[in-house]
Parts: structure tokens; sequence; C-alpha cells
């Protein structure tokens, strides 16, 4: 195998899971370490600079870190959990000091250069920060009354209260955004034809899907589709709604359905989906909580008709399928033959996806658009057909979450700083990255190396008693400090990297010997798939890398499997010569501006 | 010296032996010894040993004397019985409570200061005495803990880290242990644990006195150039005779050889020794060749490792003392008393 190349800032970035998952690529541990030592505002400030909204991540993330972290990999027994990385963001959020001194300072002079956002969601306010900071004028375009798109709109306040969406939004608009409220874009070519030298698209997918069965029509009094019920909701136009209510499907927008009705005066709330429980697109927490607040959720129900009396919704009938696998192995769903099953109802809530729509847009002003009616867009550079004119968010690809709105927000913005400069816009610097020692005394490191053995805090939760009357109740409470401290010690700082330098390597085997995890093997070389099942315990988890290096006195290679490696230092404590090291990656994901220009300055490692 | 404990995580597929434990569950406190010292290595030898080999942690007992690697005890097998007698008295201890209680296995460790300085005695007796032991020397040329003096295993004409010649001649402890009539005798490296670790395991399963003497480089005080104990001059002058597998029985072994290159031993108590040659001219089971090829490679200036003489059919100290089998601890007063009739019977006897 070849040796690893560790001066690629990818090899040790994937090491650190979590970080590598995030889609905006947040330094986790760097600021779990922070709330570890009580630095709050730090903290949050090391995520706001990667991901914008901390306080309302911190509470409604899809955190595709969770299942990516490590700890989930090595821990002992049944009960092998993440971090709770998502909650110790939010702790950061309500345990920080006023950090309005800290913000960007935009330039008293501006680049004189203009940019237009359609939509006030994440992905434009992203575009929106990033640019005014460095010396832009921008516009956003928003439609509805308020800003953060469906932040606002779609998440209900008893997971986000709504002084946190005006904090966050606060701190973008006090960097000298023009936000124009409740003014909705009709015409892109109109706006094309007003002096803005880019425009960036972060309407969102706005569109649910409808379901069309028998008794739509006839009883579409009583059937409401999901988001625009949500927005409803979260604007004050509804306000209550039947006793017994059915929700449809099984993603996140359908248990914020059910949970907002449960609210809304529904007392026989239910959750139906076509596909197995397991099946369903629904976060798993996101079921629990639902579940808890006492929504069963039925499975295996294909929804047949709606059935009306009298111009008035009664109920809805469902057929029972089973899954079963055709000679292709492929799952299929088919009717177990038992009579339809028939729910009695009072209102139905149909959540069965969302999509884009883009009537605003005219067909001829050379903006192409492809596949499922969508936009062409370049998934490195946001750039449409036209080329002053990017797209971002749920606006580009469909549907998917805040974070990947934020993390688009980023990169759009890179594209317009460069296009705007001159410059070409694939030709993006890769990320900086920093690599120092942690060592401060024979065995002392910088950070906590000894591993805690604590299985995950549980956050707690206001009593469904309490919560449930009032849909501005926040149900989650976030972690106290000491809570958090003791959550925080679970993090393993995979950014401490195992750093090896053959050239100092004696080969006397301690770090072999003294290693928990059996991470460490001395062999001769073969090739990957042979080497990883001849090392000190099997390499299994083909998604991590081994840690090649040559140049030992004896001709063998020194090979590390990344996959459970616990960052203890244990290997570097053990070494008499130094050949281990343990040293902080420190990444930061190339911004708009200086970063991005063709020669980036170096950033210290905090 | 390391401040935090070895977290207690494992790899995930660490697995149970027929014991119930996994090798992590051999494992003692964290050493404090300096970083790289071949004594560790051997102490992770001996846990993977006996791991192997299915042994229960309390049906052990380990005993050293006084040394670094006397201190390693602490740091392997740490719910099994141990013992840390004064400098050079390990051997009599052991033959001590290996006389009161034959029933649990006996693993010596001890260093060559420990042994062939002030214990030099103890260590002839225990060894001619045939103990039913593994006595493991981790040889590293000097006195570790007290700063590096040479010990009495040091060559002749090596050099010190200071630069001091050593003038005085090394004593074999392997081939002492020759001579004195131990029935399994080996020398291995803290380096090559594919080595060392069937070695460890044919020792503790031989019924009599298995003595292994493990160079094992002292990071600290004798790993410079000059030494002739340092993990380099080792490396490049060892010359493994054999290589051995060992199998609980015959039943148990796994790999297959071509017919001739290896030579099955089979042992007293069931298990096989399978003895890969890798030196036509060495004899495993040839005392006295055994004795004369030593000190003809020796003489080459070759580290010779390996299972250098077994003898199949070992006799121990128990057998020459016509010991019950009952472990002597277990007898009672009624046992050890059989009371006036028995002993007027055996007065008449002496008549
Ligand atoms: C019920 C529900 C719950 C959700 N919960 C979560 C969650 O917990 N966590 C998570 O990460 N994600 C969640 N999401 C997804 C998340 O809200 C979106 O992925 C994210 O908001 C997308 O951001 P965006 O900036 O692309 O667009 P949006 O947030 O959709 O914002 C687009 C904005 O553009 C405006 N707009 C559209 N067209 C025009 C026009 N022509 N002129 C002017 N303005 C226009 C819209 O009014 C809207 O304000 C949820 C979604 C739903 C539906
Ligand atoms: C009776 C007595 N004499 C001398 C000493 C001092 N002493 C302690 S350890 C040691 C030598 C240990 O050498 P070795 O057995 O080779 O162990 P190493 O530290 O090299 O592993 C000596 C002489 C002592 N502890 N007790
Ligand atoms: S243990 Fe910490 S650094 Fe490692 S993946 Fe989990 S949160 Fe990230
Ligand atoms: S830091 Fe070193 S000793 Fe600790 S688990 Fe990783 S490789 Fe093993
Ligand atoms: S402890 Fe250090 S010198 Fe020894 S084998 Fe490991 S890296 Fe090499
Ligand atoms: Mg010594």
């Amino acid at each position: 195998m070849k040796p690893t190349d560790i001066g690629d800032p990818a090899y040790f970035h994937k090491v650190v899971d979590c970080q590598w998952a995030c889609p905006a690529h947040t330094p986790v541990p760097e600021y779990i370490r922070m709330i570890a030592a009580g630095r709050y505002s730090d903290a949050y400030m090391v995520n706001w600079e990667s991901n914008v909204f901390p306080g309302i991540l911190g509470r409604t993330c899809d955190r595709p870190c969770e299942p990516a972290c490590r700890r989930s990999r090595v821990e002992d027994g049944e009960q092998r959990e993440p971090v709770a990385i998502c909650r110790l963001k939010r702790v950061a959020a309500d345990n920080k000091d006023d950090v309005n001194a800290r913000m960007p300072r935009p330039p008293e002079k501006k680049n004189g250069k203009r940019i237009a956002c359609v939509g006030a969601g994440p992905a434009s306010l992203t575009v929106a920060r990033d640019l005014l900071s460095i010396g832009y004028n921008v516009t956003i375009f928003e439609q509805d009354p308020f800003a953060a798109g469906m932040i606002r709109s779609q998440i209900p306040r008893f997971r986000l209260p709504e002084s946190v969406i005006d904090e966050e939004v606060g701190y973008i608009a006090n960097l000298g955004l023009d936000l124009r409220l409740g003014k909705r874009i009709e015409s892109l070519a109109a706006l094309l034809r007003e002096e803005f030298d880019a425009v960036f698209i972060g309407s969102g997918a706005p569109r649910g899907r409808d379901l069309e069965i028998p008794g739509r029509q006839e009883a579409a009094a009583n059937i409401h589709i999901g988001i625009d019920w949500l927005s409803s909701v979260s604007f004050g136009h509804i306000e209550s709604v039947g006793k017994r209510v059915i929700i449809l499907g099984g993603g996140n927008t359908a248990m914020d359905c059910c949970r907002t009705a449960r609210r809304l005066g529904g007392e026989d709330v239910k959750v139906i989906v076509r596909s197995g429980f397991e099946e369903m697109k629904a976060s798993p927490w996101e079921k629990e909580d639902a579940m808890h607040e006492g929504i069963p959720i039925l499975n295996y129900l294909v929804p047949k008709a709606f059935v009306h009396e009298a111009g008035r919704l009664v109920g809805m009938t469902f057929e029972k399928v089973e899954a079963v696998r055709d000679e292709r192995g492929r799952r299929k769903l088919v009717p177990t033959g038992e009579p339809d099953q028939l729910y009695p109802c009072d209102d139905v809530l149909v959540a069965v996806g969302q999509e884009n729509a883009y009537p605003w847009i005219e067909r001829d002003i050379g903006l192409e658009f492809g596949e499922w009616d969508m936009p062409k867009v370049d998934p490195v550079t946001f750039q449409s057909t036209l080329p002053q004119v990017f797209f971002g968010g749920d606006a580009a690809f469909g549907p998917k979450n805040i974070i990947w709105a934020v993390a688009h927000g980023h990169d759009a913005a890179v594209s317009i700083d460069k296009l705007l400069n001159g410059e070409s816009l694939t030709e993006r610097p890769s990320p900086l990255v920093n690599l120092v020692s942690q060592k401060m005394g024979i065995h002392e490191w910088s950070y906590d190396n000894d591993v805690s053995l604590a299985e995950r805090f549980k956050v707690p939760h206001t009593d469904p008693s309490i919560s449930l009357k009032n849909i501005r109740i926040e149900v989650e409470l976030g972690f106290d400090r000491q809570t958090a401290l003791k959550e925080a010690a679970r993090c393993l700082n995979c950014d401490v990297q195992t750093v090896f330098a053959p050239r100092l390597c004696i080969e006397c085997d301690a770090c072999v010997d003294i290693c928990p995890m059996d991470c460490i093997t001395f062999t001769s070389n073969e090739d990957e798939t042979l080497l990883r099942t001849h090392l000190r315990a099997p390499a299994l988890n083909l998604t991590q890398d081994l840690y090649v290096a040559d140049g030992l006195a004896t001709g063998r290679v020194m090979v590390k499997d990344e996959d459970v490696c616990l960052h203890c230092g244990l290997c570097a404590e053990r070494c008499p010569t130094g050949a281990w090291d343990m040293q902080k990656f420190l990444m930061q994901t190339t911004k708009a501006g200086p970063g991005c220009r063709p020669v980036a300055p170096a950033r210290k490692a905090a | 010296m390391t401040y935090i404990t070895k977290p207690r995580l494992h790899h995930p597929s660490l697995t149970r032996n027929e014991a119930g434990y996994t090798r992590r569950d051999y494992e003692g406190k964290i050493s404090t010894l300096c970083a790289g010292c071949g004594h560790d290595s051997i102490s992770a030898a001996i846990i993977q040993a006996c791991w192997e080999l299915d042994i229960e942690p309390h049906r052990v007992a380990k005993l050293s004397g006084i040394g670094c690697s006397s201190k390693t005890p602490d740091y392997f097998l740490g719910a099994s019985h141990g013992f840390n007698s004064v400098h050079g008295r390990m051997p009599s201890v052991l033959t001590g409570a290996n006389l009161a209680n034959r029933d649990l296995v006996y693993l010596g460790v001890s260093g060559d200061g420990d042994s062939a300085s002030i214990g030099l005695g103890q260590f002839a007796h225990c060894v001619r005495r045939g103990v039913n032991m593994t006595y493991i020397v981790e040889n590293n040329g000097v006195y570790g803990l007290t700063k590096g003096q040479f010990s009495a295993t040091a060559d002749k004409g090596s050099k010190s880290k200071r630069g001091v010649l050593n003038s005085d001649s090394a004593i074999d402890l392997v081939a002492l242990a020759l001579q004195l009539g131990a029935t399994y005798v080996a020398r291995s490296f803290s380096g090559d644990k594919d080595q060392l670790v069937p070695l460890i395991k044919g020792a503790l399963a031989h019924e009599g006195a298995a003595f292994i003497d493990v160079i094992s480089p002292c990071i600290a005080f004798n790993n410079h150039s000059g030494s002739t104990k340092s993990l380099d001059y080792v490396r490049e002058h060892n010359e493994a005779v054999n290589r051995i597998d060992f199998f609980p029985s015959r039943e148990a072994i796994v790999a297959d050889y071509a017919p001739g290159s290896v030579t099955d031993v089979p042992q007293h108590d069931g298990t096989i020794l399978r003895l890969r040659k890798l030196h036509a001219d060495h004899d495993a089971s040839n005392h006295l060749e055994a004795m004369a090829y030593l000190q003809k490679h020796q003489a080459l200036g070759e580290i010779v490792t390996g299972l250098l003489y077994v003898d199949p059919n070992p006799e121990d100290l128990h057998a020459h003392l016509q010991t019950v089998s009952a472990p002597l601890n277990t007898l009672n007063a009624g046992a050890l008393s059989p009371g006036k009739a028995a002993l007027d019977k055996l007065n008449a006897s002496l008549r």
C-alpha cells in the first residue's frame, strides 16, 4: 500500500468524523473543548463563523455529525452513542455573553458591488453574511413579512423560540443588510434588468405535495397541505384543529404537523405511513418525541380514499400492505388481502413531500432547466447557466436542511466573490489547515486525553402536561452547565491527530503494546485488502483510512487503523523517541474574501 | 510513566477465550517503566500467551525480585497472585510456594541483575531442583533500576552509555540453565513477539523447570552503539534456530506445513510443540548438542534464539520428593498426623 500523504488536508480532516460529516465543516471538537472550559462565547463564535446559526442549529440541526461520531464506534456494550454534538452547540448559544462586539465590522468603504438574493432563508442569509462582511452591498427580497425562511415559517415554536431566530437574523441584518420584506420577486428577467452584479436564488422548495385520491375535492375543507398549514400556524392564521387528526407521511414535516396538532386541540392524533416504521424519513429523535407526546405511528397502510358525509370529512380508508422481496431482492409493498381499514377523523394533514417551483423564472432568458424541471446548477460553484445567477439551499437541488443551505451559501458566496474579481470559479484554494503539537510536558497535553467512560447524557424536557398546552413552550430545555461539562468530556478530541515520524522510530513496540484499541501494527507492506486483515485487529471499516508510513530501519511499515483510535495519546506518551506526536488539526474552509484569493494567509491555531 | 490509566474501551473485534476473558482482562496496572522499555513488550507477550492458553488468572502465581524487570508483574495479570520478594530471592520464594501448593501455575520474573548477580545461587538451585515453573529473565545487560551499571550478563568488551568498557566475562544464563538441568530452555528477544509468545506458552505448559532468557533492551541506559543488548545490535545478530507453534492438543493443530520441514514434539501433558527448523544442524531434543551448538555459534558473535532444548518428559521437584498429589496446603491435621497406631507401625517397620 502506498504511504499516506498526510500533507493532503483531506487526510486528517477525514479523521475528525464529525467535522468531515458536517456540510459546513464546523470544527466540532474545537468548540466542545471551549464549552468544557466554560468559554461559551468563544465556542459560539467558532460555530457562528462556520454555520451562521448556532442557536437555531443547536435546537434543530439534522446533525449528520452525530451518526458519524467516533464515540458510537468505540463505546463498550450495547449502548453506543455519539457525543450530543448538536445539544452542546445550544449550550454555547444559551450561555454566551453579549457577542455583538465580536461580530465582524464591514469595511467603511463598500466595494461598490451589489448583490441581490431571492428569499430570506438560511441560504440567502449566509451569502449575505459572507459578502456583507467583506464590503459588498446585499439586498434580500422576501415575499413573507418575516425573515429566516422555513426556519420561521415551518419549524414550530415549541422546537425553536422566535427570540433565537430574531437574534441570529439580527446579527446579519446589523452588518448593513438591505432587507426588503413582503416583496415577492415575480420575474427574474425584471430583477436582472436592475443594477445588480450578481443574483443569488435561495427561494427554497415551497410547494407541498398533494394526495389525489377519491374524496380529495369533496372533503377539501378539512384536508390541509402540511407545510402550508404549518406556516399558517406560525404566522397566526390558524389557531385550532379538530379533535381527531390524521397525519399522512413519515418525514420530519409529518412529525412537526402531528406535534403541532396536539397543541392546537387535537386529542386523537395519529401518524399513518405507507411503508414500515423503520423506513420512515424522520430522524429517530423526532419520532421518539412524537410518540412521547402520545402520538401513535401506524405503518404499512396505503391511503385509499377520504371518506365524507354531507360535504364533511369523516374519516379515511387505508389498504393494509406488507413488504416482500421480489426475485431480484427488491423490496415491494403488496396488499395483504385484509379488508380496508377505516380511521375516523376530523382533519387530515398531508405531509408527503415537498417540491421546487419556479413560476417566476422565465424560460427564455438563458437560464437552462434540466430534469424534473430544476435549474441546471453546478454542484461545486452553484452557478447556473447564466453566469451571474447562482442557486443554493433547497432551491438548488431540492429540499434538504438548514446546515446544507448554509454550506451552499458559503460556496456560492465564494463563487460570487471570485466572479466579481475576475477569477476562475473552478480554481478554489484548498482550505487552510494548521497542525500544531499539543505537548506541554513529558506526559502533559493541552487537551484532556483521559477518556471519559460516561454514557450519553439526556437533555431534560418540559413535562408534556405543560408543553402540550401551549405551542410556544419549548420542549427541550438544553443541558445545564454541569451536564454540558460531562457531555463535553465524552468527546474524544478527534482533531488531535496522531502524527508519526518514521525517521525517529526505533521499532520498540511500546506504542503497539499500550494502544487500548489495537490500532497500531508494524508489519511488512502488502496491498490494502490484505493489509486490512493482517493487522493486530482487523480493519473492517472500509470508510476509515489506514495510515501507512515507510522509512523504518527494518524495512517494515507502520500501519495505523484510524477507525477506532481514541486519541488518548498513550502511543505518544509511550514512545521513547517522540516518533508519535499529538497534533491539533485545525481546518478553516475557504470563505469569500482574502481566503479565496489565489494566495491565502495562514490562520493560527487557538 | 503515564498519568492516565489505560482506557477500558477496546477494539470491537476483541474476543473472549475459553475461560471467558478478553486479552485486556489479563492486563495489570499501567506500567511505570521508561517509555519504550523492552520489559513492557515482554509483559505484553505474557498477557497474550496467558490469554491464548485460556489460563484462569486466579490459577497463576507471579513472583519476582527487585529491579525494573521485577516490577513488571504489577503490569500484567492484575487478577493473579503476586509476590515481590527481596533482591535475588525470588527462586527460593517460588520454590517454597510451589511446594506448598503444586496446583498453581508458577511464573518467576527476574532481571539479569536479580538472577545473575545477587541471586545467582538461588537461580542455580531452583533450576537444578526442577521446580515446575516458568522462569523468565528480562535481560538488558544492566541494572536498570539503579541507573545502568553493567550487570553480570553484559558482554566482555561492550561499552556502557558513558563509554566505559566492560572487562569482565559474561554469565550466559542459558548455558547455565542447560548445564543445571532445566528441561525447557529458550532465548528470545522482546522485539520479536511472534517468536516470544509461543515460547512462553510452551514454557507455561511444560511440567518442569522452564527457563527463558529474553533480551530486553533498556532504552534509557543500554540502547547505544557499543552495547550488545541494544535494539539494533540484537536485530543484526539475531539467529533464530527455529520457530515454534504451540498447540494445546493434537486436535487443535491448525497450520499445515510440508512434511519434513517441521517436527512435532508431543509433551507429557498432551500438548504439542511444533518446531519449524531454521538451522538444519540444530537439534532441540539433544541436550549435549544443544550446549555445543550454543557455544559454537556464540563464539561466532551470533545471538542464538528459539527453543534451544526441550525434554518432553520432564520430572519436577514433587516427583523427586514423591509428595502426595494433593497440594500440601490442603492437607489437614488428620492427614498430616495419622495417629499413634500409624506411628507405632512405622516404628515397628524400622526396628
Ligand atoms: C416542517 C419543516 C420542518 C423542518 N425542520 C427542520 C429542522 O428541524 N432542521 C433543519 O435543518 N431543517 C428543517 N427543515 C428544512 C429547512 O427548513 C430547509 O431545508 C431550509 O430552511 C432551506 O433553506 P433555504 O434558504 O434554501 O430556503 P427557505 O428556508 O425555504 O427560504 C426560502 C425563502 O424564500 C422565500 N421566497 C420563495 N420564493 C420567493 C420569491 N419569488 N420572491 C421572494 N421570496 C421568495 C420564501 O418565502 C422563503 O422565506 C424543515 C422543513 C420543514 C418543511
Ligand atoms: C539487597 C539489595 N542489594 C542491592 C539493591 C539495589 N538494586 C536494586 S535493583 C538492582 C539491580 C537490578 O537489576 P536487574 O535485575 O537487571 O533489573 P533491571 O532493573 O535491569 O530490570 C540493584 C542492585 C537492592 N535493592 N537490594
Ligand atoms: S468524539 Fe468528538 S471529535 Fe470525535 S467525532 Fe465525536 S464529536 Fe467529533
Ligand atoms: S491515540 Fe494512540 S494509543 Fe490512543 S487509541 Fe489512538 S493510536 Fe491508540
Ligand atoms: S513507541 Fe515510538 S519508537 Fe517505539 S515503535 Fe512506537 S513509534 Fe516507534
Ligand atoms: Mg537488568
